[in-house]
């Protein structure tokens, strides 16, 4: 029997480099002439400093801020570092978990506790975990429920806010993909330079 | 919500509009004829030729035929090894990524080459980009090429007459590999870039802030992982990361790039075998299960966690958000655009993921484990859904056979009891694999040590593990902890199982159905191009599935749904 040993071993060497080293070369070089910004990573720059990434979200916990969605990535040994770029996550709790409602729970007791006048009933994404721990994006909706925190822990006019939150509120691509949604580096950005 | 239907429209005529055209060009690359592309690539491919030493048009019987499928998986298995034992001391490694324990190491190599990329590993925090590159990307092209190989070899079966041969393997491979993946491939790859996947070499970023963000060639590689139905993330995250799929419109051409070349080949098989109606029928009948499928994902998520209902928590969609059932959901999918890609990827041999299908509602989660059980025939992977569905075209011609009293007959081609045996043999051995393999881990306390949710739904994240490497679908209920030697190697045993015990099996079925004639279409035959055939297909899938995974199913989701509230 002709056992191909030169058919194989030449095709798989072969398609190796063809498909493992000049397809993504050729694309790393595509990519860096015609999308150079997306290609990097949609990088935010202040100052030839990385600020962060505009398609990664970034943990914000203080009144003044809006907040992200809650994350459930871990560090290297395996505790809570929420928002870890470098190694993203879900929590993966199944919907009858008791954890997930006890942890859902909490981060309501955390949002009526940082403006207790905020009584009405939370947004889903703002008190359960991202996917990838690293959403960039929470709804109109939960951006909504923080108005007043945000505006009374930074002197701001309420309707001052709001105008800026519907600035950086992106709908349903071409009215049917996905859903409504604000990015919430940016519009914190745009709220530090609101002042 | 409401919008999510129209998407779910909106994604199956685009998918239609790819389909259409693609197909038959997938037939005349596979047949040997001139495309557009060919000016370019010809050369490329006869220079291969000449370097391998073969002539392409050499016919080889099915033994010959599947020991180079064999070999050619075996190097590619060995070359994914390698790389992850000695990626610490290659290049393209900024991370300093260093080597990983043989047993991960085993069942990543199994599970790239059997094109299930089941990962038990975090790709950003384990590979480097050269493992990446040239061990997964690699893969992802060549495990893809294999089935459309199997899958041709198996349409050639059933076309021609008293033929000894059913084609060439390392023709059917080049070709597949040269004219249909790479250029699509490139193509996809470059528009998710313009939307912001990332494709770069440089090292991980620290912002001011000390956020770490992991990069990486992504592009190039999600695309591949999508249009080869491999689904290997290169982040953990897979598809729900920002930097695989930044936006709903990348996340659609996440998905069409799943079911493009499945949805076409049932029209490269009906232009193989001359008769277009045959192709559309099968296309049908894998349609007609998608859509329920759809329906009862899509509702079930949309309508949310009924365990937060007495919660102060909104979940009910409204113009200024989506809602519904949003752990472990990302917002710019929301839960419309996660239900129909988990539905997508399932069907397929996928698996990669933008939501966790662990934190999916009972039924919601049900859809995609069943789907995946069912032997990813709806669509499912490049060239392995389609064989799949054929071996369960031949089932049904024999079930209608023994209902008309006729010898049962497909295309034309006698089915007999070696064919019989061989389908039943590819449809059972997964399925054994499957059920065999989850009970073994119940009975484990090293295999329930890693189970992470309690109640039916623990015993759902096994079921779900030994389903998603079995069918070589690769998605997972990720709680479960499986990078233990037990799940290693379990878990990459199920997945050669489901994968050679099927191609090994249809390569069989192709070599007896070519070297027998075709018999006149008489009265007493049934048509495989009607309504009627194509509910009896559906009904067979159906019923198959339902028989075999209903106790094991009644376990786990349905029993969690009952008590949930």
């Amino acid at each position: 029997m002709n056992l191909q040993l030169r058919p194989a071993l030449v095709s798989f060497m072969a398609l190796s480099a063809i498909t493992g080293l000049a397809y993504p070369f050729v694309i790393t070089g595509l990519s860096k002439m015609i999308f150079p910004k997306q290609a990097a990573g949609s990088l935010i720059r202040a100052n030839g400093q990385v600020i962060g990434s505009e398609l990664i979200g970034q943990p914000f916990t203080a009144p003044k801020d809006f907040w992200g969605r809650p994350s459930a990535t871990v560090d290297a040994s395996g505790k809570p570092l929420p928002y870890n770029g470098a190694n993203s996550g879900g929590s993966n709790l199944a919907p009858s978990n008791p954890s997930l409602r006890t942890a859902v729970e909490e981060r309501i007791a955390a949002l009526r506790a940082a403006d207790p006048e905020a009584t009405g009933p939370v947004p889903v994404d703002l008190v359960t975990t991202s996917a990838s721990g690293l959403d960039p994006h929470i709804s109109p909706a939960a951006a909504a429920f923080q108005v007043h925190r945000v505006a009374k822990a930074r002197g701001l006019d309420e309707a001052k806010v709001r105008d800026l939150v519907a600035a950086h509120t992106e709908g349903a691509q071409l009215g049917v993909l996905g859903d409504a949604r604000v990015n919430v580096l940016k519009l914190n950005r745009a709220l530090e330079q609101a002042k | 919500m409401s919008h999510a239907w129209i998407q779910n429209i909106l994604f199956l005529v685009l998918l239609l509009g790819i389909a259409v055209p693609l197909g038959p060009f997938i037939a005349r690359v596979m047949e040997g004829e001139r495309t557009f592309l060919h000016p370019v690539l010809g050369p490329v491919e006869r220079g291969l030729y000449r370097l391998m030493g073969i002539q392409g048009d050499e016919d080889m019987g099915w033994k010959t035929y599947a020991w180079a499928i064999a070999f050619f998986n075996f190097l590619g298995f060995l070359a994914v090894f390698a790389l992850q034992k000695a990626q610490g001391a290659l290049p393209l490694n900024p991370e300093a990524m260093g080597k990983l324990p043989t047993d991960l190491s085993f069942n990543t190599a199994v599970s790239f080459m059997t094109n299930t990329n089941w990962q038990a590993y975090g790709g950003e925090s384990t590979m480097s980009y050269l493992t990446q590159m040239l061990g997964l990307t690699v893969q992802n092209f060549l495990s893809a090429a294999t089935a459309m190989a199997v899958l041709v070899a198996l349409i050639r079966g059933l076309v021609r007459r008293t033929s000894p041969g059913i084609g060439n393997a390392w023709a059917d491979l080049v070709r597949s590999t040269l004219y249909v993946l790479m250029p699509l491939s490139a193509l996809i790859a470059l528009l998710l870039v313009s939307q912001g996947t990332i494709q770069t070499f440089s090292a991980y970023i620290h912002t001011v802030s000390g956020q770490v963000i992991a990069m990486g060639p992504v592009a190039s590689q999600v695309a591949i992982k999508m249009l080869g139905t491999n689904g290997g993330g290169f982040f953990n995250a897979n598809s729900a990361h920002p930097f695989e799929n930044p936006n709903a419109l990348s996340n659609l051409i996440h998905m069409l790039a799943i079911f493009a070349i499945p949805a076409a080949l049932c029209l490269t098989f009906g232009k193989m075998v001359k008769d277009r109606r045959q192709g559309w029928a099968v296309l049908a009948a894998m349609a007609v299960i998608f859509v329920m499928a759809l329906s009862v994902t899509t509702w079930a998520e949309a309508k949310g966690n009924a365990g937060l209902k007495h919660l102060p928590v909104d979940q009910v969609a409204t113009l200024q958000q989506g809602g519904g059932n949003m752990e472990g959901k990302e917002v710019r999918f929301g839960t419309g655009a996660t239900s129909l890609f988990a539905t997508i990827t399932t069907s397929a041999s996928c698996g990669a993921i933008n939501g966790w299908h662990d934190s999916f509602t009972p039924l919601g989660g049900l859809v995609p484990l069943w789907l995946m059980e069912l032997g990813e025939v709806v669509f499912g992977g490049v060239g392995s859904g389609l064989y799949g569905m054929l071996m369960f075209a031949l089932v049904g011609v024999f079930i209608g056979g023994l209902m008309v009293g006729r010898t049962p007959e497909y295309l034309g081609k006698k089915i007999e009891a070696f064919e019989m045996k061989m389908a039943s043999i590819a449809i059972l051995l997964p399925s054994a694999a499957i059920l065999i393999g989850t009970a073994a881990a119940v009975l484990s306390t090293t295999a329930t040590a890693s189970i992470s949710n309690p109640g039916p739904h623990g015993f759902t994240q096994v079921l779900y593990a030994f389903s998603s490497a079995s069918q070589n679908n690769g998605s997972a209920f990720g709680g479960l902890s499986v990078n233990i030697p037990f799940y290693n190697y379990g878990l990459a045993f199920a997945m050669l199982v489901g994968r050679f015990g099927v191609i090994f099996p249809v390569l069989a079925i192709a070599g007896s159905l070519a070297r027998k004639k075709v018999t006149p279409e008489g009265l007493g035959t049934l048509p495989t191009h009607t309504p009627l055939f194509v509910a009896v297909l559906v009904g067979v899938v159906l019923l198959v599935g339902a028989l075999t995974y209903l106790p094991a199913l009644a376990l786990g989701p349905i029993a969690e749904q009952l008590a949930l509230r």
